[in-house]
């Protein structure tokens, strides 16, 4: 399976459970308080967005807190901005394009 | 001229759908057949040096447009677009998919569903596309056809600024 920050984010659970710790470092349980779904699923939810290291576990005393890699996060919109870049390009051929057809045209 | 043009590109990331508005210096109906015929699309759709080849194109609802992005070295990366809805000169709609040279369909990617609308005001045509996504890992296989070649040029092009100024 895919391990990274598109499989990260494609999930609603993985989606709120980012938005949950961005404000705060949280207890698995914690986490788990703000959802219907069992304590497995969203460990399991945890567990890939840690191999898609768009989490970092720390532990503090005997519990683990959640945190976000901010870092990860802005990978996202990099790769966005690619994706403008392209339409960009291809705009400014059409530019071209439109410009050349409305000479003939005339 | 060219730059005081419209141009806006905005994701809504939880809805995955991608928003694109540009403006062009041109009256609707020439922008129109810029997007809809296969002879003019053919001249822009791909980033050069990138190329587009619109092997067949019925645009009417329930009709296909089948091309491919042909990579300099000449690889194909075939594409569908099934047209469900036309309304000239002011809207059409189609669902994308990737495909193999026999047409058929990559499962392993989404398809994508893309709403195109055309607003003429004193002669200039402002296209509004709506790009609505299953998922956004589909984009990435867009970028890894399609934008490469875009990319690349930048980086040309950057490459060759940058030795201008050094040789200063």
């Amino acid at each position: 399976m895919r391990r990274d920050i598109f499989q990260a984010i494609a999930d609603p659970t993985r989606r709120a459970i980012i938005a949950l710790i961005a404000l705060q470092a949280m207890t698995p349980n914690a986490i788990a308080d703000n959802f219907h779904s069992t304590r497995q699923s969203v460990s399991k939810h945890l567990r890939i967005l840690t191999e898609c290291e768009l989490v970092k576990q720390e532990q503090q005393g005997r519990e683990i807190y959640y945190s976000l890699e901010i870092k990860k996060l802005k990978e996202v919109d990099k790769w966005l901005n690619q994706f403008r870049k392209l339409w960009e390009t291809r705009f400014n051929q059409l530019d071209n394009v439109l410009s050349t057809m409305k000479k003939q045209k005339k | 001229m060219k730059n005081n043009l419209q141009f806006d590109f905005t994701v809504d990331k939880p809805s995955k759908t991608v928003y694109v508005t540009r403006e062009f210096n041109a009256e609707l109906p020439l922008v129109w057949d810029a997007f809809t015929k296969q002879e003019i699309l053919d001249q822009w759709w791909a980033p050069k040096p990138w190329a587009s080849k619109t092997k067949f194109m019925d645009f009417k609802p329930g009709g296909r447009r089948f091309y491919a992005m042909v990579s300099p070295e000449g690889q194909e990366h075939w594409s569908i677009q099934d047209f469900t809805s036309v309304s000239p000169t002011t809207n059409f709609k189609f669902v994308d998919a990737f495909a193999d040279k026999d047409q058929v369909i990559n499962t392993e990617f989404p398809s994508s569903e893309w709403d195109l609308n055309f607003i003429e005001q004193n002669n200039t045509t402002t296209v509004k596309i709506i790009v609505k996504h299953k998922t956004l890992a589909s984009l990435e296989q867009i970028l890894q056809m399609g934008f490469e070649g875009g990319f690349t040029m930048t980086l040309n092009e950057l490459e060759v600024l940058l030795q201008n100024l050094k040789s200063k």
